[in-house]
């Protein structure tokens, strides 16, 4: 397949081109550079991050010291913490919004708005997106989506209090919550999210297509630009399913309509199987974008090719494929058909395989290496880590007899948060170690990055691994306050360990604060290429400029050219011809 | 410690539930170890000591795979047997559990009737069925008969419940405007509590009920005391 020139892009950049000097509003606000917009995502997202870690924090307390009152948090309102001790409303509200902050407005807008954006349109070798304008309307939708989900917190009657899954009839029926307004602001800002997530996707898709500098054929693609391909696939795909049943529940329950009010022929689960038709791609939409950035990270750190690149190209589609047919195994318990449970039980298990390729590719791109242990690679070596206890984890859930055990208990809460946190946000810091220097120039500080690194790993383990143990001892998840069942009263100690715990996990993130912002000042200036990489992007200046390419690059050969035994340097961008052997 | 595992089992299938549980733990416990020590070993194996300032791990080069169709089917393949075995068997035991073909013919009816934050339980008098005179029903409390097998009959009156007895390895949702149906045979006497697993409200933390499990003679005791008196007038035909 060839791949049409890439400096054929339409009409808004060569009209761009033309201005010379934008204003400081076009150049840094309402700016229509995927790398601008990039950046504008990562502050967002990072702010969100913070907010989802604060709440967490909240949540937290009250599990390991129950109806003690929070220093300080007199703040908050006699409504919320009466004499600082969190209300059982408004813990509910913690609960719902610490998820929602953290899905929708934290880690996949780091994934698709910050990497997506700034990633493709360099490592393809085009100089912006296909649709510079779409891409910034992408990002100006996030805002409004974003103080909806954050308005909730200060109106009457307090935030969404139903969980991020909404469940119906306690989500759309304000009765049974004591919610009203933020209920209808929770749906309203994930409506508007939805819109801001298609944007990107369509942009994502046809740049992705259409833009390829000449060369870069499918099959020379970066694995991060495979996995955010699939994932832009999904995301256009799932995202108008969660939209519709948003807008339904919100209809629910402002124009009394009831698709899912059973009292007048609705019904619950309906909503169920929509929300899982959207959640469950939704984890691949938080796992596959993570899993690409791993890989370029892992065969830059290893100094070799990526172990069995085709194959890691098909096990992305693989499980982006078989991700569409197993939203039912949330379901176990729900009373959906048990035969039905068999069916998506077996879809589940066979995610495994895939998944197993992936885990066992990088090991053997590591295998025989000269590993070069920066913090970028110490992250990502850490995904894998974690994610593997995600995975195989899942497995107990996929299993539909022992999930009638241990759904709704914490093992769920430890199985989301190895996936979430052990796989996607490990690799997040991986990405923002690894291009921070491309994005703003300079290196972030590897002693304060190895510092991070480590205090988070311990941190992250003594949190989330001992509540496998809460679930495995039946402690459901969502509840208040444990004691109120004898059966769960000896495990309050763990539940004071891990809370303390996440406590350090979220002081340890002060490190990485100061980095970012003092190293984007004051970092060592990271030239072009400071992590000897082959990507198209190391072989511009730091920060690109606008249109990133003074001329289309020609692409020669695949990203992973490490370690060639007939190269002078240990690595070969994709631009420079592959040596001839000698008598060859 | 020990309350920080599986609670004692006290019915008559939790434990193959926990056995399906162990072999999913070995099973994944070996790949578990497989790969962290693999990358552990890895990382001592292979690592250099170049540092960023030095500008890579140095001159010298990794070897140059770039993968094997060998190693890669047989990481494919192993795992996809794995993941085979663990279904069969967890198929096996949730046809027993969830099969309607498989509850066991004795077994008596208890009407469970759930609303935000408590439980309501209708359990079968002497003649064995619901919706007779002496049907006992009891707010956050059930009793039951040691060996005996049950079906629950499960109705939400306002929001999805989940009816979570953590003892018997039974978790079964409540949602309104379906009837859900679950079985059980508790094994040992003794006295259990029964949980919401589901989010409903405010109230959700706090929805225990007591779940008692006689010996036959102390059942039947109980029942005779619990029935309520005969209606007057002829109620009972």
């Amino acid at each position: 397949m060839t791949a049409p020139a890439g400096a054929a892009h339409g009409p808004d950049a060569a009209h761009a081109e033309h201005h010379h000097e934008p204003s400081f509003l076009r150049k840094y606000v309402f700016s229509t550079d995927h790398k601008v917009i990039a950046i504008q995502f990562l502050f967002y997202s990072l702010f969100f991050l913070l907010v989802g870690g604060a709440l967490a924090m909240l949540i937290r307390w009250q599990l390991g010291f129950p109806g003690q009152p929070l220093p300080g948090a007199g703040v908050l309102g006699d409504e919320a913490a009466p004499g600082g001790v969190i209300a059982p409303k408004f813990y509910l509200s913690l609960v719902t919004m610490h998820a929602t902050y953290m899905i929708f407005f934290a880690v996949m807008p780091l994934l698709v708005g910050t990497f997506a954006n700034y990633l493709i349109p360099l490592k393809i070798g085009a100089p912006d997106m296909a649709f510079p304008r779409l891409n910034m309307w992408s990002f100006w939708l996030m805002i409004p989506a974003g103080v909806l989900a954050l308005a909730g917190l200060v109106v009457e009657g307090g935030s969404a209090a139903a969980g991020w899954t909404a469940y119906a009839p306690l989500a759309n029926t304000p009765d049974y919550t004591g919610v009203t307004t933020g209920q209808i602001l929770w749906c309203l800002s994930i409506a508007v999210f939805a819109a801001s997530s298609l944007l990107g996707s369509v942009n994502y898709i046809t740049t992705i297509i259409n833009l390829r500098a000449p060369g870069m054929v499918w099959f020379r693609l970066p694995l991060s630009v495979w996995a955010l391909f699939i994932t832009a696939i999904l995301a256009i795909l799932a995202v108008p399913i969660l939209a519709g049943a948003v807008i339904m529940l919100l209809f629910d329950q402002i124009l009394h309509t009831h698709f899912y009010l059973p009292a007048v022929g609705g019904q619950p689960l309906l909503w169920q199987h929509l929300f899982w038709f959207f959640g469950h791609p939704e984890v691949y939409i938080l796992i596959l974008p993570a899993m690409g950035i791993v890989s370029e990270i892992i065969a830059n750190g290893s100094r070799k090719p990526i172990f069995g690149y085709h194959t890691m190209v098909y096990a992305i589609i693989g499980i982006a494929f078989l991700g569409w047919m197993v939203w039912g195994h949330h379901m176990f318990q729900s009373g959906m058909n048990p035969i039905l449970g068999t069916s998506f039980m077996v879809s589940t298990v066979l995610i495994a395989v895939p998944t197993a390729i992936k885990v066992f590719n990088w090991m053997g791109t590591m295998w025989r290496g000269r590993l070069w242990l920066h913090t970028p690679m110490l992250n990502a070596i850490a995904f894998v880590a974690m994610f593997v206890i995600g995975g195989l984890s899942g497995i107990f859930m996929a299993s539909t007899p022992v999930d009638m055990y241990i759904h709704d208990t914490y093992f769920i809460v430890a199985h989301i948060h190895y996936v979430l946190f052990g796989g996607s946000l490990f690799a997040i810091f991986a990405g923002i170690y690894f291009w921070f220097p491309k994005m703003f120039g300079r290196m972030m500080n590897e002693r304060l990055g190895k510092l991070h690194f480590w205090t988070t790993f311990v941190a992250y383990n003594a949190t989330f691994f001992p509540m496998h143990l809460l679930g495995i001892a039946g402690h459901m998840r969502r509840i208040y306050d444990p004691n109120a069942y004898r059966f769960l009263q000896p495990l309050q100690p763990l539940n004071t360990f891990i809370s303390v715990s996440a406590f350090v996990l979220f002081a340890a993130q002060l490190p990485f604060i100061v980095n970012f912002f003092w190293s984007m000042f004051r970092g060592r200036p990271a030239g072009m290429n400071p992590w000897r990489d082959n990507g198209l992007e190391w072989t511009v200046p730091s920060p690109p400029p606008h249109g990133n390419f003074a001329a289309t690059p020609k692409v020669l050969h695949g990203p992973y050219e490490f370690s060639h035994p007939d190269t002078g340097e240990d690595f070969l961008p994709q631009d420079q011809p592959l040596p001839t052997r000698p008598g060859a | 410690m020990r309350h920080w595992w599986f609670p004692e089992n006290a019915s008559s299938y939790g434990g193959d539930l926990d056995s399906l549980f162990y072999l999913i733990l070995y099973i994944t416990g070996a790949v578990f170890i497989i790969v962290e020590v693999g990358l552990l070993w890895f990382v001592l194996r292979y690592r250099t000591r170049g540092g960023a300032a030095a500008g890579g791990p140095g001159r010298a080069k990794a070897y140059y795979i770039e993968g094997s169709t060998r190693a890669e089917l047989i990481w494919t393949a192993i795992p996809a047997v794995l993941v085979v075995i663990i279904a069969v068997f967890s198929q096996r035991l949730w046809s027993e559990l969830k099969d309607p073909a498989n509850v066991p013919p004795d077994a008596q009816p208890i009407g469970v009737m759930v609303k935000q934050f408590e439980w309501q339980f209708t359990m079968a008098g002497a003649d064995g069925r619901l919706g007779t005179d002496d049907d006992i029903t009891r707010k956050d409390h059930l009793t039951v008969q040691v060996d005996q097998a049950y079906q629950l009959e499960l109705q939400s009156i306002d929001v999805i419940h989940s009816f979570f007895v953590p003892a018997f390895r039974l978790k079964q949702d409540a949602v309104p405007g379906m009837t859900t149906r679950a079985w059980f045979r508790a094994t040992r006497i003794g006295e259990y509590e029964v949980a919401c697993a589901e989010l409903c409200g405010l109230g959700h933390y706090r929805m225990p009920a007591r779940l008692v499990v006689l010996s036959a003679e102390d059942f039947t005791r109980w029942q005779a005391a619990e029935a309520p008196p005969p209606a007057g007038g002829g109620g009972g035909q």
